[in-house]
């Protein structure tokens, strides 16, 4: 063999070597049923829960209501919030009776209508008071309670002064472009893309590389005329094919089954995919020379690839919120750049300013960690 | 039985703390994830930029602006003098929400008729558009009522008709949501790691065999191959602990013996999880990327970041079946609520379920192996 590509020219020798090194490194991953789940079953497991299953917005939720005493305008607000299709009421005398319904977590809120509510209302409705607990445990949704409370109360207090003049004079109207009937799962796919292309790049890649440093192929790999730069690229082609792979099937079935739009072109959404794999596999190359070990290389990889991918790339949690500290870190996380990117190209279209910004630095990552990759393994040959 | 048992679990134990980096990535990382993540994970918005377009001269557009330059949430408001402008800054998302302000507004307001603001959100952000517009609303709602009123004392005491109290967290602290979320999140994934590396590990390595030729019972290898992720999520819970109550200052108001008991059985319920992972995988990478295929789905059915209760009812039920969502209600329950023992207990029930099933198939798969 060697001899046969020593009297080869240069540039032929180097493209027999890496088709036979793509061939092998192909092969491995379609022998090895795990890397194709990764691929395409966890995608498909995901996309399903968001489609169907998780979503942030809160539809209605258990409250508790106590009316301590039976008057004329309680039993009118305590149907007001029985009527309220945020509210999903369960009724009782006194108030310590749901008490321990909220401690459970069983109910989300109690809402007290007090004995001297009656009272108050045939003197000023306006001013007539009642209390509202909630379960500060969860913010998100005591916060709900609290404003859908006091929706179904103002509602119910401009039914009393019937005048029709309470009806609140400056009103919004609100428009949501892109995404006018504010289905979650529109924003959720591009979510699951960045995750699902995390994962093949970063996880897998690392996983695979430390593995075969911990038998030594690698080393067996680097006493062949192979270039470190070969090896590179023949190790990385197979999971960057297998990474567009799983963000065409995510972009599939979330636009042909959930009815997502694909509203800019698919020629960017593959340019702004195939930036973002760069650095993916990067991380997860640099993080398996690094290790060595796959024990350490996963966990490496799960803990500096996966969960910043999901937490801190703005995805599920808005980045402008947190800390300037964390804010900062956040420019460190590749992913970060390919949401607002996705989210873009799938519903609102072509926006090549902000495509080419995000593309030039998830590039100028990559080529960092292809950098330090190369620099790691040439020393460890050493 | 012992002596067998206790050389085992020296052995399982060294296996994953004998490598000084193993060591170090299982302390470390995640309690840096913790404080990361802790800041990280709120669903809280601020620092929002908003763009107002605003074409009327009047008096009560004037008075809106200065009470949404006023308003924390609000970063910076940029000054918008055409629709296509209020595109563009949308688009490139330089703003969240711009505020169409018509010529009559406060022609409308003084002559009695009601005013309409436009308001253009980015549904790409739709969460956050749609918090950013539940205080816009808050705005205009204090605006109404100043108009109808005429008179800013009369108005906060119409407001406070509503007495709300948040208990358990009064100022609604969303770390205090997050931080014991994260304590289960994190210990989830180090327990499912670790106990599902250690038979595929012993697999690919060959020495399973070897293991299974040697005097110990398979009950022995199995409380051999738990104990060490037990041991390893106990000291990090514990560490975890120090965190949240000394630096986050999470109160833990509930008995601290039922949090560990809660940690106790949810890392039994884990490590079953992990076991059966293991057990069924030929290589170190199949028994990761599994782990992998049942943690991703387990997080996000867990309600620690989006609440149960509004999911499908058929996908309530699955969420049954997840340890760590019952974890999280014990967490949660004990640090804020004071949750009394009987609650605690009706959670731990499940995750002993669980366990019980789950390590019992993993036996049944050791037990295959053998003959």
């Amino acid at each position: 063999m060697k001899h046969e590509i020593a009297i080869q020219p240069e540039s032929t020798g180097r493209l027999r070597r890496l088709t036979a090194l793509l061939a092998k490194e192909s092969i491995q991953i379609v022998r090895d049923p795990s890397s194709i789940l990764i691929a395409f079953v966890l995608p498909l497991i995901l996309l399903f829960l968001f489609g169907y299953g998780v979503s942030l917005d809160a539809n209605s939720v258990r409250i508790g209501l106590a009316v301590e005493a039976p008057s004329e305008p309680s039993h009118s607000l305590a149907a007001a919030f029985r009527a309220s299709r945020f509210f999903n009421v369960s009724e009782a005398r006194d108030r310590r009776e749901l008490e321990p319904l909220l401690i459970a977590g069983d109910i989300r809120g109690i809402v007290v209508i007090p004995a001297r509510f009656g009272g108050e209302v045939s003197r000023d409705p306006r001013t007539a008071r009642i209390q509202v607990l909630t379960d500060g445990s969860e913010p998100n949704t005591a916060k709900f309670v609290e404003n859908y409370a006091q929706g179904v109360w103002q509602n119910w207090l401009a039914g009393r002064q019937s005048g029709g003049s309470a009806a609140p004079r400056v009103s919004l109207e609100a428009r949501f472009w892109f995404n006018p009937e504010l289905r979650s799962r529109y924003f959720l796919v591009p979510g699951v893309i960045a995750i699902v292309m995390t994962l093949v790049g970063t996880l897998l890649t690392a996983l695979v590389v430390a593995r075969e440093w911990e038998r030594g192929t690698m080393e067996a790999m680097m006493a062949t005329p192979i270039s470190t730069v070969e090896l590179i690229v023949g190790k990385l082609l197979p999971y960057f094919v297998l990474g567009l792979g799983a963000m065409a099937l995510c972009t599939g079935v979330g636009v042909f089954l959930f009815g997502v739009p694909l509203r800019g072109s698919f020629l960017a959404l593959l340019a702004i995919s195939a930036a973002f794999l760069v650095p993916a596999l990067g991380q997860g190359l640099l993080i398996s020379s690094a290790t060595k070990n796959q024990f350490v290389a996963s966990q490496a990889a799960l803990l500096s690839g996966f969960l910043p991918a999901t937490l801190l790339s703005g995805f599920i949690f808005e980045i402008g919120s947190m800390p300037k500290l964390i804010q900062a870190i956040t420019y460190l996380v590749p992913a970060r750049y390919l949401i607002p990117s996705l989210q873009t190209v799938f519903l609102a279209g072509d926006i090549w300013p902000l495509f080419l910004k995000d593309i030039a630095a998830m590039l100028g990552f990559g080529a960092v960690f292809l950098f330090l990759t190369i620099r790691t393994t040439r020393k460890s040959l050493e | 039985m012992w002596r067998r048992l206790r050389a085992l679990i020296v052995k399982e134990l060294l296996a994953v703390l004998r490598d000084p980096r193993s060591r170090m990535i299982l302390i470390g990382p995640p309690l840096v994830q913790l404080f990361l993540f802790s800041y990280a994970a709120t669903l809280d918005v601020t620092n929002v930029d908003i763009g107002i377009l605003n074409r009327d001269a009047g008096r009560w557009s004037a008075e809106l602006v200065q009470r949404l330059d006023g308003a924390p949430t609000f970063r910076s408001i940029m000054p918008i003098s055409r629709l296509e402008e209020a595109r563009e800054v949308i688009d490139n998302r330089q703003v969240l929400a711009v505020l169409n302000i018509g010529e009559d507004f406060s022609r409308n307001i003084a002559t009695g008729k009601p005013a309409k603001i436009q308001v253009i959100l980015d549904g790409r952000r739709s969460n956050a558009s749609q918090i950013v517009l539940g205080y816009l609303s808050a705005i205009t709602n204090d605006l109404s009522q100043l108009i109808q009123i005429k008179d800013e004392t009369r108005l906060s005491q119409v407001k406070s008709a509503i007495a709300v109290r948040h208990w358990f967290n009064s100022n609604l602290i969303y770390m205090w949501f997050t931080v014991p979320g994260l304590m289960g999140t994190l210990g989830l994934l180090i327990a499912l790691v670790v106990a599902g590396q250690s038979v595929a590990r012993e697999r690919e390595l060959g020495t399973f065999d070897q293991l299974m030729v040697s005097p110990l019972r398979v009950h022995e290898i199995l409380i051999g191959k738990m104990l060490p992720p037990l041991i390893i999520g106990v000291v990090q819970a514990t560490a975890f602990l120090l965190v949240a109550t000394l630096f986050f200052e999470v109160p833990l108001r509930g008995a601290l013996a039922l949090l560990y008991v809660g940690v106790v059985f949810f890392l039994a319920a884990v490590i079953g999880i992990g076991l059966f992972i293991s057990s069924l995988s030929q290589t170190q990478q199949q028994a990761f990327l599994g782990t992998f295929l049942f943690a991703a789905p387990a997080i996000l059915l867990s309600g620690f970041a989006t609440p149960i209760e509004n999911m499908p009812e058929w996908l309530q039920l699955i969420t049954e079946a997840n340890p760590l969502r019952h974890f999280l209600v014990i967490a949660r329950g004990v640090f804020l609520k004071d949750m009394p023992a009987l609650d605690v207990a009706s959670n731990i029930v499940p995750l002993i379920l669980i366990a019980a099933f789950t390590l019992s198939v993993a036996a049944w798969l050791f037990r295959q192996r053998m003959e």
